[in-house]
C-alpha cells in the first residue's frame, strides 16, 4: 500500500502541519481501541482506495435520499394520525371546513397549513421519495451498461433489485398514507388489480383490507409497513449493500494502469470522505430546493377520499408510471371457465412488464453467464459500446419501460396537444413492440460505429490541427496519437467472451461441439454465445492486445477479425 | 480519416506546436488532451499524491471559507424564518416554506460547494494503487473450513441420531406455520359480499331505496331531471356516507332522450329516458364518470375504458372487459326515484370467483 | 336602414315578421307570465329592439351552420332551446361563432364585433326562439355570496372527473376534451352547467339548485386564484408534473454536481 508513504515524512513540496495526533483525539481512539480493537480495521480502511468517475457517485442519490426519509419521515410522523375514524374538519383550510373526512387526511393537511415547516417536511419527503427510486434506477442503468453487476457481484446486484422494488412497495403505501381523493384512486387501482388474481384475489383483498374495500384498517396497517417494516428491510439491505460494496472493493473505469488486479483512486480519508460528504449535501440541498420551489402532491386541493368520486388525470407517481401505461395499453380480455373468471385485462398488464423488467433484471448477470461462459472476475468496467448486445438490451428495456411510463400520461398528453385519446393507446399498442426492436437495431449500429472510430483513433491518432505542407505540394493535416488517459481508457477493451467451442466470429465451428453445446438448446446456446461474445471491431495500437495476468477472453476469441475491420 | 499513408507522426512533442494562431480545441471536450497532463504524475517524495501549489490552495481555502460563511449565516436565517414566519393559512404557509426552505437549500449548497472546493483545491491529487485479490479464499483455507464443518456435525450427533434430527425437523414446521395462522383474523372471507349491494334490500321503513344526488343528499324527482343529456352521482339513500357501500353502489345516473336508446339498454329498467348504470368500473374499479352528452359515451379516466350508456353501457374502448351493470329503476309514490332491485351482475372489477354472471343472468331469460 | 328596405321584398322577409312577431308574443307572454324564470330580463323590460338587432347579427354570423330559423344543419346542431345563457356563454368566450368544424369549439379571441351590446341583442333573439334558460343574473353567480366548502363537495362529486382537481381540464374520447376553468367567467360557469354547452351535459337547476351552482362557483374561484403555498405549482395536474420536474431538474442537477466533484482538472497552462 503506497499510502502509507509521506505521513510523516519530510518532504521538499509539502511541509507537514500536523506531526503528532492531538491529544483529544488521541486519548479517546485509545479508549475506543482498548475495547474495541478498532485499529486494526481502520488501518486497513482509513485510506481505501475509492476510484474517480462521476457516474459512481449517482447510486449515493438513492443513499442520501434514504437518509433525508428516515429525517423528515420521522418528523412527520409526530403529527400524522394513521386514522380512518371520521372527523370533520375544523383547520385554517377555508375551501374544506365542515367537510367530511378522515383523520389521516385531516392530520397530514394540519401539517401542510399548520405546522411550522410542516409543508417544507412534507415536500421534502415526497420528493426524497422520487430522488430515491430515480436514483436507484439510474444507479442500476450504469451498473448494468457497465457490466459492473459481473461476478463477483452478482449478489449485490441482485439484492439492488429487492431494493428498487421494496422501493416502489415503501412508494405505494407512502402514497396511500395522506388519503386524499388522489392517493385514494391509486389505492382503487391497487385493489382492483390485487382481487382480479386467480384463486386468491378476493381472499388477499379481504384480508388486507379488513373486509371490503376501503375498510377502515388500510391506512393503519399501510402506516406499519411504510414506517417499520419496509423501512427495517430497506435499512438492511442497504447496510448489506455497502458492506459488500466495500469488501469487493468498487469497479473501475479503464484507463492508465488499472487492471483486474488493483483500484486506483482517491484515499478514503480525507479525499473521498470529503467527496461523498459534499454529495450528500448536494442531495440534501437539491431536495430543499425541490421542497421550495416545486409544489408537490398538494392534497389540500385534491379534497378526502371517497370511491364515489375520482378526478381526470389521477397518475400515479412516476415510478409506477409505467403499470399505469400497460394497463391503459391493454384490450379488454378475459376468459370465463367453469364459472370462474380470468381477467386478463388486468392480469397480463399489472404483471407482466414487471415480470419482464424485475426478472430480466434480475437474471441477467447469469444468463450472461450461460452465454459468455465467463466466470471470470471482472473488476474493469466495460464501456457501453464495447459490450453493443448488451448495451442494445438495455436500451431496448429502457424504451419498452419509457413507452409504458409516457402511456401513463397519455391523457395529459392527448389534452396538452391535442391527439385524439384513443389514437394515443392504438399507437401505443403497436409502439410496445416495434420500439423496443428499432432501438435494439439502432443502438447496436451506434456501438459498433463508436468501436469503429475508437479503432481510427487509435490506429490513425487524431487530427492536431496543424496543416503540412509536403514537397510535392501536398497538404496533409498532422495525425498525432491520442493523449495517453483517453488512449489507455479506449484501449481498456476486452472482447466479450465467448463459449469454448462455440466458435468465433460468424463462422459455424468445424469438428465436434463440446458437450454442453450439443442438442436444441445447446446449439441455440453456441449460437447466441457466437452473436454476443467475440471482438466485433478490434483495436490495433500496433502492440496486439494488452494482456494482463490471463485475462484473455476463453479460446481465441475475436484475434480472427484482427486485420479486417479496418479500412 | 485521410488516407492510410497518414500514419500517426511521433514528433518530439507529441502535438506540433501551431504555427499560425488558432485556437486550440477545448482541452476538456478534446481527444488531443492537455499538453501538460503526462507530467501530472511528476516525481516526488510522495508517489501518486501530488499537492497543490500553495497559490491554489490558498484561493481555495478562501472560497471554500466563504461558502461555509454562507452556510453559517443561512442556518442563523433558517431558525430566525421560523420564528419570524407563523403559518395558519395557505399564503403564511406559502411564505413560511419559501423562507425556511431557501435558507435550508441555501445551507446545505453552500456547505456542499465549500467541501468541493476544499477537496479539488486544497486537498492534494491522488492517484494512488491498492491490490485487489480475487475474492475466493485460498483452498487452504476452504478445506479447513470443510473439515471443522464435518467434524462439529460429526460432534454435535446430528447426523448419526435419526430420532433427534427428525423430531427437530418435525417442532420447526408447525412453528413456521404459526405467523401465517395468526394472520387469519386479518380480514373476513369474501362470501357473497362481493356479489350484492345495498340496492336490493328495503329501507329501514321498508320501502324501495331512493337514490340520491351525491354531495347533497337530495332525492331525485323523476320529474326533475329532465333535461336530456343530463347527469348526476347518485348514492343510496341511508349509506350516502358509508364508504364500503359507496365503492360498489355508486352510480351514474344519465337521462336521454327515449329515441337514442339502444337495444342494449333493458328499457324495463328505465324511467322515462331514465338510466342508471354502476360508477364503478368494471375494469379495476374507479368511478367511470366523464360523460359527453354528444355521444353518450362514459370514459373511464384512470385507464380509459369506454361505455356506450345509449347502448347499455357496452364498451366500446380500453381494458374493461364487461358493461357497466345497468340498475332496476322505478319512482315510488311521491315521484322519486327508487331501486327496484339490485345489479343483476356484481358491479366492479373482476374477480375469479365471479364467473361469467351476464350469461348466468341471460340464461335464466334475465337481461344483463 | 337601406339595407332592410331592400330586403324587404326577400323571400325570407316573411318568415323574419313571422318570428319577430312570434318573438314579440313570446316577450308579452314573458311579462304576463310573471312565474316563468326562464324570462330574459331584455325581454322582459321590453327591448324587443335586441330581439331585431340580434336577428340580423344572427343571420350574419351564425345562420349558415345552424339555420335561419335555429333549426340546425349538418355543421351545427339546432339552436331553438337552447336560451340565452347557451349564447352568452358560446359567444362570450369567444367559442362561437367557431372559426373551423372541428371535434370541438375552443376557447378563442372574440370577433371585433363581439361585446355585451351584440351578445345581448344575439341572446335575446335565440331566447325568443322557444326560451331556455336565461342569462343568470350577477347575484346569481357571485361567489362572494356561495360557500365554497360545500361547493368544493358537489365540485368533486360532478365536475373533476372531466376538468381535474382545480380545473385544469383533461382529455375525452376522440379528440375532445374538457377544458380549463380558469379563464372562465363565474357566469360562463353557471351558463356552462345549466346549459351543457358541446360534450358537456347540462345539470339542471331542479337537481342541482342555483344555490349549489354558486357554491361551486365560489369554490372555483377561491380555489383558482389561491396561491400555491409549496412553490411553483407544475400546472396543478398532479404527479406527471411532478415526475417531469424530479428528472429534468432534480437528476440533472444532481448528475452535474456528481460530474463537478469528480471532474479531473486538467492544469491551466502558464
Amino acid at each position: 500500500m503506497s499510502a502509507k508513504i509521506g505521513i510523516n515524512e519530510k518532504s521538499t513540496v509539502h511541509q507537514p502541519s500536523i506531526t503528532e495526533t492531538p491529544k483529544a483525539i488521541a486519548g479517546v481512539s485509545t479508549y475506543l481501541d482498548d475495547r474495541l480493537g478498532a485499529g486494526n480495521f481502520l488501518k486497513r480502511n482509513l485510506r481505501k482506495i475509492f476510484p474517480d468517475h462521476w457516474s459512481f457517485l449517482l447510486g449515493e442519490i438513492a443513499l442520501y435520499s434514504f437518509i433525508i426519509l428516515l429525517l423528515t419521515g420521522t418528523f412527520l410522523t409526530f403529527w400524522f394520525k394513521p386514522s380512518m375514524a371520521h372527523v370533520v374538519y375544523d383547520g385554517v383550510y377555508e375551501p374544506l371546513k365542515g367537510v367530511g373526512m378522515s383523520e389521516a387526511y385531516a392530520s397530514s393537511l394540519h401539517i401542510s397549513l399548520e405546522v411550522r415547516g410542516g409543508l417544507l417536511m412534507r415536500q421534502m419527503h415526497h420528493w426524497a421519495a422520487l430522488l430515491f427510486v430515480a436514483g436507484m434506477m439510474v444507479h442500476m442503468l450504469r451498473v448494468f451498461f457497465t457490466g459492473a453487476y459481473r461476478k463477483p457481484r452478482e449478489l449485490n446486484w441482485l439484492i439492488g433489485i429487492l431494493l428498487l422494488t421494496l422501493a416502489l412497495v415503501e412508494g405505494l403505501t407512502g402514497y396511500s398514507l395522506p388519503d386524499d381523493l388522489l392517493s385514494g384512486a391509486g389505492l382503487r387501482i391497487t385493489e382492483g388489480v390485487m382481487i382480479s388474481l386467480p384463486l386468491v384475489g378476493s381472499y388477499i383483498t379481504f384480508f388486507l383490507f379488513g373486509g371490503e374495500y376501503p375498510g377502515t384498517d388500510i391506512i393503519s396497517r399501510f402506516f406499519t409497513l411504510h414506517v417499520l417494516l419496509i423501512p427495517g428491510i430497506l435499512l438492511a439491505l442497504i447496510s448489506a449493500h455497502m458492506i459488500l460494496m466495500w469488501v469487493q472493493k468498487h469497479t473501475q473505469m479503464p484507463g492508465k494502469d488499472r487492471k483486474n488486479t488493483n483500484v486506483v483512486g482517491a484515499p478514503f480519508y480525507p479525499a473521498f470522505m470529503a467527496k461523498a460528504g459534499a454529495y450528500f449535501l448536494f442531495t440534501f440541498a437539491v431536495t430543499a430546493g425541490l421542497g421550495t420551489f416545486a409544489q408537490i402532491n398538494p392534497i389540500w386541493l385534491f379534497g378526502p377520499y371517497t370511491p364515489a368520486d375520482i378526478s381526470a388525470g389521477s397518475q400515479p407517481d412516476f415510478y409506477m408510471g409505467f403499470l399505469e401505461g400497460s394497463l391503459r395499453l391493454m384490450p379488454a380480455w378475459e376468459i370465463n371457465f367453469l364459472g370462474y373468471t380470468l381477467p386478463l385485462s388486468v392480469i397480463i398488464p399489472a404483471l407482466l412488464p414487471l415480470g419482464i423488467i424485475m426478472t430480466g433484471l434480475a437474471l441477467y448477470p447469469f444468463l450472461e453467464q450461460w452465454v459468455t461462459g465467463d466466470r471470470r472476475e471482472h473488476h474493469v468496467c466495460d464501456r457501453p459500446r464495447n459490450n453493443p448486445h448488451r448495451t442494445s438490451i438495455g436500451m431496448a428495456a429502457i424504451s419498452f419501460y419509457g413507452l409504458l411510463w409516457l402511456l401513463g400520461a397519455n391523457d395529459e398528453i392527448s389534452a396538452k396537444f391535442q391527439i385524439s385519446l384513443f389514437v394515443t393507446t392504438i399507437v401505443g399498442r403497436v409502439l410496445v413492440f416495434v420500439l423496443p426492436v428499432v432501438t435494439y437495431i439502432v443502438t447496436y449500429s451506434i456501438c459498433i460505429g463508436l468501436q469503429r472510430k475508437d479503432a481510427e483513433v487509435i490506429g490513425h491518432g487524431v487530427e492536431s490541427g496543424v496543416i503540412k505542407r509536403l514537397p510535392s505540394g501536398e497538404y496533409i493535416e498532422i495525425h498525432v496519437p491520442p493523449a495517453d488517459d483517453i488512449a489507455d481508457h479506449m484501449l481498456g477493451k476486452r472482447p466479450v467472451a465467448m463459449l469454448p467451442g462455440a466458435g468465433d466470429g460468424e463462422a459455424e465451428p468445424e469438428g465436434v461441439p463440446p458437450k454442453a453445446l450439443r442438442g436444441p438448446i445447446g446449439k441455440l446456446r453456441a449460437k447466441m454465445s457466437r452473436a454476443y461474445g467475440g471482438e466485433k471491431v478490434a483495436i490495433d495500437d500496433g502492440h496486439g492486445h494488452h494482456d494482463d495476468h490471463g485475462e484473455h477472453a476463453a479460446i481465441g476469441a475475436g484475434d480472427g477479425g484482427h486485420s479486417n475491420d479496418k479500412k | 480519416m485521410t488516407e492510410n499513408s497518414h500514419e500517426p507522426e511521433a514528433p518530439d512533442e507529441r502535438v506540433p506546436k501551431r504555427v499560425i494562431g488558432t485556437p486550440p480545441p477545448a482541452e476538456s471536450t478534446s481527444l488531443l488532451g492537455a499538453a501538460e497532463e503526462r507530467t501530472a504524475q511528476g516525481p516526488g517524495p510522495m508517489p501518486g499524491v501530488k499537492f497543490q501549489d500553495e497559490k491554489t490552495a490558498k484561493k481555495g481555502e478562501r472560497i471554500a471559507a466563504l461558502c461555509f460563511v454562507i452556510t453559517f449565516l443561512s442556518a442563523i436565517g433558517f431558525i430566525a424564518s421560523y420564528v419570524i414566519f407563523q403559518v395558519g393559512d395557505l399564503d403564511k404557509a406559502g411564505a413560511s416554506n419559501l423562507a425556511l426552505g431557501g435558507t435550508l437549500t441555501l445551507a446545505f449548497l453552500a456547505l456542499a460547494a465549500g467541501v468541493v472546493v476544499w477537496v479539488r483545491m486544497v486537498m492534494p491529487k491522488y492517484t494512488l494503487f491498492q491490490e485487489r485479490h480475487e475474492m475466493a479464499s485460498e483452498p487452504a483455507t476452504r478445506e479447513v473450513v470443510a473439515e471443522t464443518f464435518l467434524q462439529g456435525a460429526e460432534e454435535s450427533g446430528f447426523v448419526k441420531r435419526k430420532l433427534l434430527r427428525r423430531t427437530l425437523l418435525l417442532a420447526a414446521a408447525p412453528l413456521g406455520l404459526l405467523p401465517i395462522v395468526l394472520l387469519r383474523d386479518l380480514g373476513p372471507l369474501p362470501g357473497t359480499a362481493l356479489r350484492h349491494t345495498v340496492w336490493g334490500k328495503k329501507t329501514k321503513a321498508g320501502k324501495d331505496r331512493r337514490l340520491l344526488v351525491e354531495g347533497t343528499g337530495a332525492p331525485i324527482r323523476a320529474a326533475d331531471f329532465n333535461s336530456p343529456g343530463g347527469i348526476l352521482s347518485v348514492v343510496p339513500e341511508e349509506y350516502q356516507h358509508d364508504l364500503n357501500e359507496l365503492a360498489k353502489s355508486t352510480l351514474i345516473l344519465i337521462k336521454l332522450r327515449p329515441e337514442v336508446i339502444k337495444s342494449g339498454t333493458n328499457l324495463n329498467w328505465t324511467h322515462d329516458g331514465i338510466i342508471a348504470y354502476s360508477k364503478i368500473c368494471t375494469h379495476v374499479g374507479c368511478p367511470a364518470a366523464l360523460y359527453e352528452q354528444t355521444t353518450h359515451h362514459i370514459l373511464c379516466p384512470c385507464h380509459q375504458s369506454t361505455f356506450d350508456a345509449a347502448d347499455g353501457a357496452k364498451v366500446i374502448f380500453g381494458p374493461a372487459a364487461r358493461p357497466l351493470p345497468q340498475l332496476p329503476l322505478g319512482v315510488d309514490s311521491e315521484g322519486f326515484l327508487v331501486a327496484k332491485g339490485d345489479f343483476p351482475v356484481p358491479p366492479g372489477p373482476s374477480f375469479w370467483e365471479r364467473g361469467d354472471a351476464e350469461a348466468e343472468v341471460r340464461a335464466r331469460g334475465g337481461h344483463a | 336602414m337601406n339595407r332592410i328596405t331592400a330586403r324587404r321584398r326577400h323571400p325570407l322577409a316573411r318568415y323574419a315578421v313571422l318570428l319577430f312577431a312570434l318573438a314579440l308574443l313570446g316577450g308579452v307572454y314573458t311579462v304576463a307570465a310573471p312565474a316563468g324564470q326562464s324570462a330574459d330580463a331584455a325581454i322582459a323590460s321590453g327591448k324587443v329592439d335586441d330581439v331585431a338587432a340580434g336577428k340580423k347579427l344572427f343571420e350574419q354570423s351564425c345562420a349558415s351552420c345552424h339555420g335561419l330559423n335555429l333549426e340546425g344543419t349538418k355543421t351545427g346542431p339546432t339552436l331553438v332551446g337552447v336560451g340565452a345563457a347557451a349564447v352568452d356563454f358560446q359567444v362570450s368566450s369567444g367559442r362561437m361563432p367557431a372559426a373551423q368544424p372541428g371535434a370541438q369549439a375552443p376557447r378563442k379571441q372574440k370577433y371585433p364585433w363581439v361585446n355585451e351590446t351584440t351578445i345581448r341583442q344575439l341572446a335575446a333573439y335565440v331566447q325568443s326562439k322557444g326560451g331556455g334558460p336565461a342569462v343568470p343574473s350577477d347575484d346569481a353567480v357571485d361567489p362572494a355570496k356561495g360557500n365554497s366548502a360545500k361547493g368544493g363537495e358537489l365540485f368533486r362529486a360532478n365536475c373533476i372527473q372531466c376538468h381535474n382537481f382545480v380545473g385544469a381540464g383533461g382529455a375525452l374520447t376522440e379528440g375532445k376534451y374538457a377544458p380549463d376553468l380558469n379563464s372562465s367567467t363565474p357566469k360562463q360557469i353557471y351558463e356552462a352547467m345549466v346549459t351543457g354547452p358541446q360534450a358537456m351535459p347540462p345539470f339542471n337547476d331542479s337537481t342541482i339548485t342555483p344555490e349549489q351552482k354558486r357554491d361551486m362557483i365560489a369554490y372555483i374561484v377561491e380555489v383558482r386564484g389561491q396561491k400555491d403555498p409549496g412553490g411553483f405549482g407544475l400546472g396543478r395536474i398532479g404527479p406527471v408534473t411532478e415526475g417531469l420536474a424530479l428528472w429534468v431538474v432534480g437528476i440533472s442537477l444532481l448528475v452535474l454536481a456528481a460530474i463537478w466533484i469528480t471532474a479531473k482538472r486538467r492544469q491551466k497552462k502558464s
